[in-house]
């Protein structure tokens, strides 16, 4: 081993660290309490000793009655959110029956199409009691809409219901992939649903501004905050050059962050993540309310840390994941399945990933004081540390004219390509040890169980939408998708041409496709 | 044809609607380092659009990244078209194939696959025996 030691994000890490280190540091104003500013110690004053983080595991596949009943499942076994993943179509705006679907339909998440399979997956949800993440990002403002609606037949009024989309588009160009329309056009639909959302659904999270993908795509710890904050700059922007004011939306956002295994770096990463976002939005953007100023967050384990080797390793890495961000001070959290290298968790396997949260949350201790790792010489160090590298990359995004700019000239993804490299090299030539995958592997290792997907559902999903087609009136059809173009092609919201639009059974795809024909599609 | 020494020509594509591309950019630059002619297809191919390009570069090998599981419809699909064209270039999968998948997979043309955590080694030598295997 050599003396030089850098962890994932290429700090240096000294041998020892000590009160030399912390020379002409300031905790006041680098640190304050706890839900005070610059609020690096978390944004709420008690933190997990008034309520512990909502534990929220993602789950979607086949059909809406299959997720349904996982979902019930989750919330029997003391689960406190839902997270809904929907499948490629859905996601793209392609309906189960476009060729496009062929081979994808429940696939990654379940198929949504149609206010019809919005109602079973809702059904007999508590949409006035439980939150509703949503991981749909072009299609947001459909999905949200459908949410909305279905909580009305239920007799739950917009004011009453709360969860979050993702709708974080940027990050789909630099990193995830599902993207439609070009970003100039997103970031229309974005400033719509900001609008819409905080006059008729105030508790709604409008947007998830998500690092997660940037990470699993191969970036650093300080990639990931950097790009990220850099693509919330932009939305705010965004808004505010479209005439809304930031204390109107700013409150809303919301982030969702990676946690992978280098513990001190992710921990310094989510409180480096919260100094920045409070500096931004008080300075920058001159944000008046406190609330506009807080980092909120959820976060994930890192899929991309799962070996398929050895699977019941990735419990422990999961666990160790989890530590991070509940010391980093996360607001929601979903743990992977150990098994999740190699499929759709199986219900064991997603039942211990909750249980590692319940074990941290109940078990541990590490809940009973806020942020336990305040005035650690190492972390308070590295937090400065990474709070100043990711500002660097923030001001040169600004220099290149801000993330969209940067975006259309393919920065982020360059930098995000080389380092997925760096570590694909670094694992292959053994300079990293990825434990029972290049070092301490096993030759018995036996198959696991893997999570079945019927086959038939594709039929069944596509038979379900033709019905649902058959029954409506299809003149009234086309003249709700006829005045959402004219919405897109002018300034008007698009979401209340979808809202009618979705009221006279038009389907997911075909609202698409009114707005792929006004807006065009993104071709890098 | 002397696979070792010889150039070979490798067209990588994502065929289908996942966006993921991490794998299939990495694969692409480690088929480089090997001395290997690589071609990157993008993102959202069709197996039509995948044959299609194969043939016009005149690839050795066809390397698929499939992560979405739609692997048992799509990849048989990019066979029969590259088929339809009236040549026989190998496809090789990499990312998320349960084991139980494998068989039918092969029976369907399907010449190599590998799976997460496969090494750079491993994903040149997989390349270069579906190649030689082809030109027998």
């Amino acid at each position: 081993m050599s003396d030089e030691l850098r962890n994932d994000s290429g700090i240096e890490i000294k041998p020892l660290y000590s009160a030399a280190d912390l020379d002409d540091w300031d905790p006041a104003s680098k640190l304050g309490a706890p839900g005070e500013q610059p609020y690096t110690r978390g944004v709420y004053p008690t933190m997990y000793r008034g309520k512990l983080w909502t534990m929220r595991q993602y789950a979607g596949f086949g059909t809406p009655e299959s997720t349904n009943e996982r979902f019930k499942f989750l919330l029997g076994a003391g689960q406190t959110g839902l997270s809904c993943a929907f499948d490629l179509p859905t996601q793209m705006g392609y309906d189960s029956d476009h060729p496009r679907a062929e081979g994808e339909v429940g696939k990654v998440g379940v198929a949504i199409d149609s206010m019809a399979d919005m109602r079973l997956l809702l059904k007999d949800l508590p949409l006035d009691k439980v939150t509703t993440s949503m991981t749909i990002n072009s299609t947001g403002a459909i999905l949200l809409l459908m949410y909305e609606l279905v909580a009305e037949e239920q007799g739950v009024p917009s004011s009453a219901i709360s969860g979050t989309i993702q709708n974080d588009l940027l990050k789909e160009y630099i990193a995830r992939g599902t993207y439609v329309y070009p970003p100039r056009q997103s970031m229309r639909i974005i400033t719509d649903i900001f609008e819409y959302c905080a006059k008729h659904v105030p508790k709604w999270n409008t947007i998830s501004i998500s690092g997660y993908h940037i990470r699993e795509a191969g970036s650093t710890a300080v990639q990931e905050i950097a790009f990220t904050i850099a693509n919330g700059i932009a939305y705010v922007d965004a808004a505010i050059a479209a005439g809304l004011d930031v204390d109107e939306f700013a409150p809303r956002l919301s982030f969702f962050w990676n946690a992978h295994n280098n513990f001190f770096e992710e921990v310094a990463k989510y409180r480096a993540a919260r100094r920045i976002w409070f500096n931004i939005m008080n300075d920058r953007f001159k944000a008046k309310k406190e609330s506009s100023k807080l980092l909120r967050f959820h976060t994930q384990t890192g899929g991309s840390t799962l070996t398929a080797q050895q699977p019941e390793n990735n419990i422990v890495r999961v666990a160790l994941q989890s530590m991070a961000a509940v010391m980093g001070g996360t607001q929601s959290l979903h743990t992977n399945g150990f098994d999740e290298a190699l499929s759709l968790p199986t219900e064991r396997a997603a039942r211990i990933a909750l249980r590692t949260q319940q074990i941290i949350g109940y078990e541990s201790g590490i809940v009973d004081t806020p942020d336990p790792l305040a005035g650690s010489y190492f972390v308070e160090t590295l937090t400065d540390e990474m709070e100043r590298l990711a500002l660097e990359y923030i001001a040169h995004i600004d220099e290149l004219g801000g993330a969209v700019a940067a975006i259309e000239a393919g920065y982020q993804m360059d930098e995000i390509e080389n380092a997925a490299y760096e570590y694909a090299k670094s694992i292959d030539n053994d300079e990293r040890v990825i434990v029972g995958l290049n070092k301490f592997a096993v030759n018995d290792d036996p198959e696991p169980e893997v999570f079945p997907i019927n086959p038939e559902l594709e039929r069944g999903q596509k038979a379900r939408l033709g019905e649902y087609k058959a029954a409506r009136d299809q003149a009234k059809v086309q003249a709700a998708l006829a005045a959402l173009v004219e919405a897109a092609k002018g300034t008007d919201n698009v979401l209340y041409p979808m809202k009618e639009a979705l009221r006279v059974d038009a389907t997911l795809g075909e609202i698409s496709d009114a707005l792929r024909g006004v807006f065009g599609v993104y071709q890098p | 044809m002397n696979t070792e020494n010889t150039s070979l020509r490798v067209l990588v594509a994502k065929v289908g609607l996942d966006g993921h591309d991490r794998g299939v950019k990495v694969v692409a630059r480690l088929l480089r380092d090997a001395g290997i002619e690589v071609i990157y297809t993008g993102l959202f191919q069709t197996p039509e659009t995948v044959a299609a390009s194969a043939v016009d570069e005149d690839v050795d090998v066809v390397g698929l990244s499939m992560l979405s599981g739609a692997h048992m419809t799509l990849a048989p699909l990019v066979v029969a078209a590259i088929r339809a064209r009236g040549v026989d270039i190998p496809v090789v999968i990499g990312g998320i194939v349960p084991n139980g998948d494998v068989a039918e997979l092969k029976a369907a043309g399907i010449a190599e696959i590998l799976g997460p955590g496969a090494p750079a080694d491993e994903v040149v030598a997989a390349v270069r025996r579906a190649a030689a295997n082809a030109s027998v």
